[in-house]
């Protein structure tokens, strides 16, 4: 299948510069890993990430201790930071397996040079996510509850309940995401053993390619199972917010009870992971000079994305909002006017500030090629997409149906403990997976270039 | 005694030609593959489908191995579901079906994708005979360059009509930058 040619002016330069040859790619980002010296500011960065992850550890271990009422949380806001981090982190991670799956399926071929990196990312917020259910459960030794298991209790889980169906879309996705990317590694794998000169880094990219050899034959199964999986990847991404958000739609409480909910929060979902993929990209590219590979066309369409998921968020905002008028039900009306006007009102208007109105800037070309114009976007719209997840949270259960049960929820030092904690688990993850491994897919990067295609010679 | 005769392997696993260009090496490859030879291989730093249509490799069992893979999957997850529902853990509330098909759905569905990757990943990778720490092709010197920026081909010493010199000489005529033997 050959990929529509556009026209010329919709593309802001080209998706890989010029100069660039099937060796000097592999070079370029194998030599990040294998030849590249440590540099004083990777190790402040993961020093400073390894200080903040200590966070977690400090709040974690507080938490087993004393227990659950060291975080904000009360009766009637049961779900506190916890859901409203754990919905924020796992939406990061859609962008990664949007950018790898669904943009593969469509033969975007300019996804090549951020996949690799983008599914790293998916990875490591799924993990961060992870910590905040199974925390927010109170006593974490007994996690494995959730799972269905032959125990002497005779108990088993409730398979009609959408938390459970979330235990089973949540580690489906992190166990699909990781071999997706452990596949995509394979050949680069081959590649850095080698390119390797020291023996160790020999031994262990060779244990970890498994004996790649590129052949013709394996090439063609590799190809077949890469479709497949992306395939496979594509519905489950949307099925695993939509799952998120059954978490928050099944029930009845005002706000929560509503069918917009599944692709809002993908859209959303979508949206954060793709904020996150510039704030992360935008640095790296700059520290590491891969202007080349990671270039301004890379950054303009990853903004239009935004642009676009931030247009269907905004609806399903106003959405929202025209419900609560228009059910005729006094909890949702009284629910969106609170929300609005209440003493959480600041928060979401701050969340419309940073989710609908600053990026309206992404309509002009200036703003969408402009490093850091994207780098500080992109930052805006993070913040905005946690005030979303703590104001559907928040505001649908701090004012339900009985005003003798109201209450107000104000998080702890600890709830801060842990999310920033994660925050720092995440930026280590990342610091140390841009030293280890190729952060840019090596083999699909040479399907972009010029020398790549296949001309025959004409038989004499 | 019968005339048992013992075969002793041919002492070179094959004979590959280096090429700088995916053209060369798809047009060499389908000359190959016309001139009678099966049993050889194309090795590249990256996949090229025009060598699938080359060498006529089309092999559907990974996707055959996925579809069942998800079917199993679709069929244990909604067994999973049903199964504690209705047999090892049944409530009764207020006369609701034990077998309420579309809460299970979710589940189902996860269980379809789990099981459908995980087959689509680990067959891919049996079927490619691997993991397969040592091969016979890394013998070459230069065959590390099959994952950076050259192409190969190799023409194994399986191959009935292979023949050290004849072989060596017929690669010769497909203009490889180099050819090498390569050692078992």
């Amino acid at each position: 299948m050959q990929p529509v040619e556009l026209p010329d002016k919709i593309h802001v330069g080209p998706v890989i510069d010029e100069g660039h040859s099937l060796a000097s790619v592999s070079d370029k980002i194998g030599g990040i890993v294998l030849k590249r010296r440590i540099t004083l500011g990777w190790v402040f960065g993961l020093l400073i990430s390894f200080a903040v992850l200590q966070n977690l550890m400090a709040g974690a271990a507080w938490l087993f201790i004393k227990g659950i009422g060291v975080w904000g949380v009360n009766i009637p806001n049961g779900w506190g930071f916890a859901i409203v981090n754990f919905v924020w982190w796992i939406g990061i991670g859609h962008a990664g397996t949007l950018i790898s799956a669904i943009l593969l399926l469509l033969n975007q071929s300019w996804r090549n040079a951020i996949n690799r990196f983008a599914e790293a990312m998916t990875l490591f917020a799924v993990m961060c996510a992870g910590m905040f259910p199974v925390l927010h459960t109170g006593r974490p030794w007994l996690a494995y509850w959730l799972f269905p298991y032959p125990n002497t209790m005779d108990l088993w889980p409730q398979m009609r309940s959408p938390l459970l169906w979330d235990v089973f879309a949540v580690s489906t996705y992190l166990t699909i995401s990781a071999v997706f990317w452990f596949v995509g590694l394979l050949p680069d794998l081959a590649t850095l053993r080698d390119s390797a000169k020291q023996r160790w880094k020999q031994v262990v990219f060779g244990a970890l390619a498994m004996g790649w050899r590129g052949s013709a034959r394996h090439w063609q199964r590799y190809e077949k199972a890469s479709l497949l999986l992306a395939g496979l990847a594509t519905p489950l991404v949307v099925s695993v917010h939509t799952v998120v958000s059954f978490d928050f739609a099944v029930s009845i409480v005002p706000g929560w009870h509503t069918t917009i909910f599944p692709p809002y929060f993908v859209a959303g979902a979508i949206y954060s992971g793709f904020a996150m993929v510039l704030t992360l990209m935008i640095p790296v590219r700059q520290f590491y000079g891969l202007q080349d590979i990671i270039t301004i066309r890379h950054l303009n369409n990853m903004a239009k994305v935004t642009l676009a998921t931030a247009m269907i968020v905004a609806y399903g905002y106003s959405m929202e909002a025209f419900f609560g008028y228009f059910s005729a039900d006094t909890y949702e009306k009284f629910m969106i006017w609170n929300r609005m006007t209440g003493p959480y009102a600041p928060f979401y208007w701050i969340l419309i500030l940073c989710n609908i109105l600053t990026p309206q800037l992404l309509w002009f070309k200036k703003n969408r090629t402009s490093p850091f114009r994207l780098f500080c976007l992109s930052i805006v719209v993070n913040i905005g997409m946690w005030l979303e997840r703590f104001v559907i949270v928040i505001t649908s259960l701090h004012r339900d149906f009985l005003p003798s049960s109201w209450g107000m929820y104000y998080p702890t030092i600890w709830d801060w403990a842990v999310f920033t904690g994660t925050l720092g688990m995440f930026m280590t993850c990342i610091f140390l997976f841009i030293r280890v491994l190729p952060m840019i897919t090596i083999f699909e990067l040479r399907m972009l270039l010029p020398g790549a295609r296949v001309k025959e010679p004409v038989a004499q | 005694m019968s005339g048992h005769i013992i075969e002793y392997a041919h002492p070179l696993y094959g004979l590959m030609a280096e090429f700088d260009t995916p053209g060369e090496l798809v047009a060499a490859a389908r000359t190959t593959r016309e001139a009678g030879f099966r049993q050889f291989d194309a090795y590249t730093p990256y996949p090229i489908h025009e060598l699938d249509e080359a060498m006529h490799l089309y092999d559907n069992r990974v996707s055959l191995a996925t579809l069942l893979g998800g079917l199993f999957g679709c069929a244990g997850g909604f067994g999973l579901c049903s199964w504690i529902s209705a047999v090892a853990l049944p409530l009764n509330i207020g006369g609701r079906p034990l077998i309420s098909v579309p809460m299970f759905i979710p589940i189902t569905f996860e269980c379809t994708i789990l099981i459908g990757g995980l087959t689509a990943a680990i067959s891919m990778i049996l079927m490619n005979g691997l993991p397969l720490p040592y091969h016979p092709v890394f013998n070459v010197a230069r065959f590390a360059a099959a994952s950076k920026s050259k192409f190969f081909l190799c023409i194994e010493s399986a191959d009935p009509m292979f023949d050290t010199r004849e072989t060596a000489g017929f690669l010769g005529s497909l203009n490889p930058t180099e050819i090498a033997e390569v050692a078992r």
